[in-house]
């Protein structure tokens, strides 16, 4: 059985934490963005 | 079939012979691994959101003379920071012995597990089993998540070590991007009129991070003995401050160089540590009128921003000029920044004041995601992860100490008549001093006596190789 990574593996595991991680930066972006307001 | 592959088969599924990477795994799918479970862990930072809510669980639309008082609360923190420093210092050499995936299964078991206690903590309305859950199995999570794909990491980018520590770190930091939305937005869902969901929220916070960390243990590989990236040399002398050689994790703390870092590591909390809980009423009192209560909660946010930017920055710079460059960077231009913030209120700049913290919080980061990989410049990588753990204890301390510094030296000048908006200068300058003996620490770190060196019959007795 081959365990080899395929570029569909590296695109579901940086998505799998990349996007959580982008939600939580954008809120508190937004919320930075009260500073300059 | 090959004999050589009967130990790995009848090896459990946590263990570091089954966790071996096969032919044409990618490395790029560990730095994910290693972020499964730092943004999970990451959530201690959004810890705060949830004290506000426990302290009305029994009054509702305010404390009852019975509900839980916001110093009860302050506690749960400081005990889940202390297993940190402790469960990493304590259980170091289990992780690196048993490789990445048996220490981030046991992460997230203590982790979730500290969750669902302290969901029943808040139904009882026993403290105490907050304390316990979130705070003493909760926190050996912390420490056991913190320190477990440190070591994977380094041998998968030998090339770039800060870089793939400062990726996994940087989680860390983000880690309270995601919680604190999600955990206030759990709350909402679960509260009615006569019911505020803090232990439902703690329920679903915690079956979420198990999943999460447990994708995190299952994608996580070693790579094999002798394993290096394509056109990558690994180097067979050891250089003026990187070593090839290793030392054992007890070993290391005899070295000088160990406690150099750790002062070094310490010192760059501490003085990052001490403003960031002061940040906002900092803002709002240096600049009246000027910076209100919205705005310091934007400045708070935007400072949390570059504590994580700076994390993945200043270690991936510091794969280009050396991790004793880095830190002689955070040091110096830190005592610059840290004495021109008085002036900036002098002078009355916002602009100049924000982007001064802003710097100086990616350095603050920047110090957590650098030092692995000094560690490993000084150390080697056998053992990198539990002599990380042992040297956590700084962060530990810095936690400690730093806070308690701003608010005395406030007080202190408060007390004295100094003006609300000056009582931070001498902060300032004492954060400007402490950088100052860093700066010196980090001067004199050289490379490992040989004398602490593993020589060949201590690795074949430990069953190790690096």
């Amino acid at each position: 059985m081959s365990h080899a990574t395929t570029p569909l593996h590296l695109a579901l595991a940086w998505g799998f934490v990349g996007i959580p991680l982008a939600w939580g930066v954008m809120q508190t972006l937004l919320n930075a963005l009260k500073l300059f307001q | 079939m090959s004999a050589t592959t009967l130990p790995s088969q009848r090896a459990g599924l946590l263990s570091r012979e089954r966790t071996i990477a096969g032919v044409g795994f990618s490395r790029w799918m560990v730095p994910p691994a290693a972020l499964c479970v730092h943004l999970c862990i990451g959530q201690a930072y959004a810890f705060s959101v949830f004290n506000l809510p426990m302290t009305k669980l029994i009054g509702i639309s305010q404390s009852a003379p019975e509900d839980w008082k916001l110093t009860d609360l302050g506690w749960i923190f400081s005990i889940a920071i202390f297993f940190l420093g402790a469960s990493a210092a304590v259980l170091g050499r289990w992780v690196e012995e048993g490789g990445p995936r048996r220490a981030m299964f046991a992460s997230g078991v203590c982790w979730g597990a500290g969750f669902l206690v302290s969901a029943f903590g808040v139904y009882a309305h026993n403290i105490w089993i907050v304390y316990l859950g979130y705070g003493v199995l909760g926190g050996i999570g912390l420490g056991l998540g913190y320190i477990s794909p440190v070591s994977t990491l380094i041998r998968w980018f030998p090339d770039r070590p800060g870089m793939a520590t400062g990726m996994a770190i940087m989680g860390f930091g983000g880690g309270a991007f995601i919680a604190s939305p999600l955990s206030v937005w759990l709350i909402r869902q679960f509260s009615t009129d006569t019911h505020i969901g803090v232990a439902e929220a703690f329920i679903a916070l915690g079956a979420i991070y198990f999943c999460f960390m447990m994708v995190g243990a299952t994608i996580v590989r070693l790579p094999p003995p002798g394993w290096a990236p394509a056109g990558y040399v690994a180097p067979t002398q050891s250089s003026k401050l990187i070593t090839t050689k290793n030392v054992f994790v007890y070993q290391a703390l005899r070295t000088p160089q160990f406690w150099l870092i750790w002062w070094v590591l310490c010192l760059n909390v501490t003085a990052g540590i001490g403003v960031l809980g002061q940040a906002s009423a900092m803002s709002q009192e240096m600049f009246p009128g000027k910076v209100t209560v919205t705005a310091a909660a934007g400045f708070v946010g935007l400072m949390s921003l570059f504590n994580m930017g700076g994390r993945f920055f200043w270690a991936s710079v510091s794969d280009f000029i050396g991790r004793k460059s880095t830190y002689f960077v955070f040091f110096f231009l830190g005592v610059l920044l840290y004495s021109l913030v008085p002036q900036t209120g002098e002078l009355g700049s916002v602009t100049l004041f924000v982007l001064c913290f802003c710097i100086i919080m990616s350095m603050y980061g920047g110090g957590f995601a650098t030092v692995p990989a000094y560690l490993r410049d000084m150390f080697g990588t056998r053992y990198v992860g539990a002599i990380h753990g042992m040297l956590l204890t700084a962060w530990s301390m810095a936690g400690i100490f730093g806070p308690v510094l701003v608010n005395y030296i406030r007080q202190y000048n408060l007390e004295h008549g100094v003006a609300k908006a000056d009582a931070y200068d001498v902060t300032m300058y004492v954060m400007a001093a402490l950088l100052v003996i860093g700066f010196f620490c980090n001067l004199f770190i050289r490379a490992v006596d040989e004398r602490h060196h593993m020589r060949h019959e201590d690795a074949d007795a430990l069953g190790v190789s690096s």
